[in-house]
């Protein structure tokens, strides 16, 4: 696509030369200078893409810069600027430094949220992508009723997350709820599922693990699906079994696709809010709480709202997701993926 | 597609044809079916794999089942295990006259209408200009958009929170449409970017040939094309905002300017279990959703990926 499109430029270029040297002279016509050329290409671009950079600078990095200033101050409920009815009360909140990040970073709650982040990110994602590609390769089989399998497995999909969420709080009441009533006909105790910690931990991931695996299917089932019979067919004709089929065709033929959606579905279960705000509050305790609950639980729940605080945990949260992407983009390159 | 084969396709075929390769399914799969021979599948492997996908799709499918049998019990009856035995709409008939659920739904419908259609469409040409265009700043750009969409709402959210409130925009739809263009817009140039490389650039020149200058391609030739790419690109973020929670909790309060996920959540909280009305308003939001979502999902997956790995 690169090429192709790069190509296309020349032509481009040629012809805004000519539309504009219509209208500004006959000089600009005859020999543009290089310079002048490649404004007269570009002008078109940046007048295209000026909404969304006014947009980005203005809700994006305006709030963004703001938040990192805030994460420098000692702002709370009670100091920022706010209106009460019609009187306007000035922010008093006042520089600090880097005391909120040494303050956070010295503490172990947030070493101990990390953690949990992170054991909670990779355990969703690996789960999640496993059973999508199992899934996955056994829907691109040829069987009968595929269209209904593949309806009822990307379901969850379809219906928002917090609703989802909602009925998964209800299979799993403690007292009343169906897993534990089941449970019970087959003579075991019920599970606490949401109110002991490991039982809550483990309930969150098979939630959010629910939720995603639709899109790891549906998205590698592209994948599987694209990939040439014509080279399944010549491996065999070579002698390859199932398994080195497998393995040395269908996987390098899905990597692309693969390595994509593990980035996106990493970053997405590391900022993933509902599951854990909705089906736990962060609970019991905070042992299910991750980073964004926590700094979310910081400037909205706790009392006095501590906004300081939460911006900085915010930003830390950022810096932590863009070094996760440098390092995987890094690494993908090493294996000659040209992302 | 046809890259494996079970029983069913082996014995429905009779005269295999061997020049015949992948794309007719019952030549492929007898023609593969003898190749393979050892390698072939026998019933109980069809069994297994059945039995798979089964209990995949029944763990998919009863929560949400469970939820709609649930919403037509009795409140009484809520929790037991059997399907429905005394039917009712009560819980249907509560939620709609007697809470705020209506003005809870229209709320989330302005709010995410609007999001969509000022996301889509400030996104159009940006995904078009990156998608044809090399101009200098292109690629701080691509990565503006794409590092944007992995911000995570705890870095924005104070901030937004702080000037929300000193406009006077907390509890006003206004203020999460604005929001949600945080989400929205980068996401929408990026996968419009993804459509836009899928159309042909040779249809963008002959329409250059053909006297029109860049925008003119761009509205006249290319957008037409795109309604496909814009139909999803609108759908996914409708249903990104329909089902945001973390800003509506923080910014919208009071039970008339909640939008419908900070209006869920005051059936069932700590305090309250008020599990029938739930599941009823939980069905209401969720089935549009999901008839809309069952309509869109080919276009909309053909889309992810494309826009997803073309980048």
């Amino acid at each position: 696509m690169a090429v192709e499109t790069g190509q296309s430029v020349a032509p481009a270029a040629g012809g805004d030369a000519r539309g504009r040297g219509r209208g500004t002279g006959e000089k600009s016509k005859e020999a543009p200078g290089p310079l002048r050329r490649a404004l007269a290409t570009h002008w078109y671009a940046w007048a295209m893409v000026a909404p969304v950079v006014i947009v980005i600078g203005v809700i994006i990095g305006y709030p963004l810069v703001r938040g990192i200033w805030l994460s420098l101050t000692d702002a709370d409920e009670a100091n920022v600027a706010r209106t009460i009815g019609v009187n306007e009360i000035e922010a008093t909140y006042e520089f600090t430094g880097l005391e909120n990040y040494t303050a956070i970073l010295t503490d172990s709650v947030f070493w101990d949220r990390l953690g949990w982040t992170v054991l909670w990110t990779v355990g969703c994602v690996s789960v999640t992508f496993l059973l999508g590609l199992v899934l996955a390769t056994m829907l691109n089989r040829k069987l009968r009723g595929r269209a209904v399998y593949r309806i009822a497995i990307i379901l969850p999909w379809g219906i928002p997350a917090f609703v989802s969420v909602f009925a998964w709080q209800m299979l799993f009441n403690e007292k009343n709820g169906i897993l534990n009533r089941i449970l019970e006909g087959g003579g075991i105790d019920a599970v606490p599922w949401l109110g002991d910690p490991t039982w809550a931990k483990i309930s969150v991931i098979a939630v959010n693990v629910w939720l995603g695996v639709p899109f790891m299917l549906v998205a590698l089932l592209g994948a599987l699906q694209a990939i040439p019979s014509e080279l399944l067919e010549a491996a065999e004709v070579d002698g390859a079994n199932a398994w080195q089929r497998f393995r040395n065709v269908t996987l390098p033929g899905i990597r692309s696709v693969s390595s994509t959606v593990v980035l996106l579905s990493t970053i997405w279960t590391f900022n993933m809010f509902p599951v854990i705000y909705l089906l736990t509050r962060g609970g019991p305790g905070d042992s299910t709480e991750i980073l964004v609950t926590y700094a979310y639980r910081l400037s909205f729940l706790n009392s006095p709202r501590d906004f300081a605080t939460s911006a900085a945990w915010g930003v830390l949260i950022l810096l932590l997701l863009m070094l996760f992407a440098v390092f995987y983009r890094r690494s993908l390159r090493k294996q000659g993926e040209v992302w | 597609m046809t890259t494996m084969n079970t029983t069913e396709t082996t014995t429905a075929t009779t005269t295999p044809d061997p020049a015949t390769t992948a794309p007719v399914p019952p030549a492929g799969g007898g023609r593969r079916g003898r190749v393979r021979g050892r390698g072939e599948r026998g019933p109980l492997a069809s069994v297994a794999l059945h039995a798979g996908l089964l209990t995949a799709a029944l763990a998919a499918v009863f929560p949400p089942f469970w939820l709609l049998v649930t919403s037509f019990k009795p409140k009484t009856e809520t929790f037991t295990t059997s399907l429905v035995q005394n039917f009712t709409l009560e819980n249907y008939t509560h939620v709609l006259g007697e809470t705020y659920f209506l003005t809870w739904f229209w709320n989330s419908v302005v709010v995410v209408v609007m999001t969509t259609l000022l996301g889509v469409f400030i996104s159009a040409t940006t995904g078009y200009a990156v998608s044809r265009f090399r101009f200098p700043g292109m690629r701080p750009l691509m990565w503006t958009l794409l590092i944007t969409q992995m911000f995570p709402m705890a870095i924005l959210i104070v901030p937004l929170y702080n000037l929300m409130a000193q406009l006077g925009l907390l509890n006003q739809p206004v203020g999460l449409i604005i929001t949600y263009l945080t989400i929205a817009v980068p996401f929408c140039a990026w996968m419009m970017k993804g459509f836009f490389d899928t159309i042909p650039v040779s249809i963008d020149e002959s329409g250059r040939v053909d006297g029109l200058n860049p925008f003119g391609t761009f509205w006249r030739l290319i957008l037409p094309l795109a309604k496909p790419g814009l139909a999803v690109t609108g759908f996914y973020s409708f249903v990104t905002a329909w089902a945001e929670v973390a800003y509506a909790s923080a910014f919208m309060t009071g039970e008339e300017n909640l939008t419908l996920a900070g209006g869920l959540q005051t059936f069932v909280n700590q305090y309250v279990g008020d599990w029938g009305s739930m599941t009823a308003a939980a069905v209401i939001i969720a089935v549009p959703a999901a008839i809309v979502f069952g309509i869109a999902q080919r276009h909309l997956v053909a889309g992810l990926t494309s826009g997803a790995v073309k980048s």
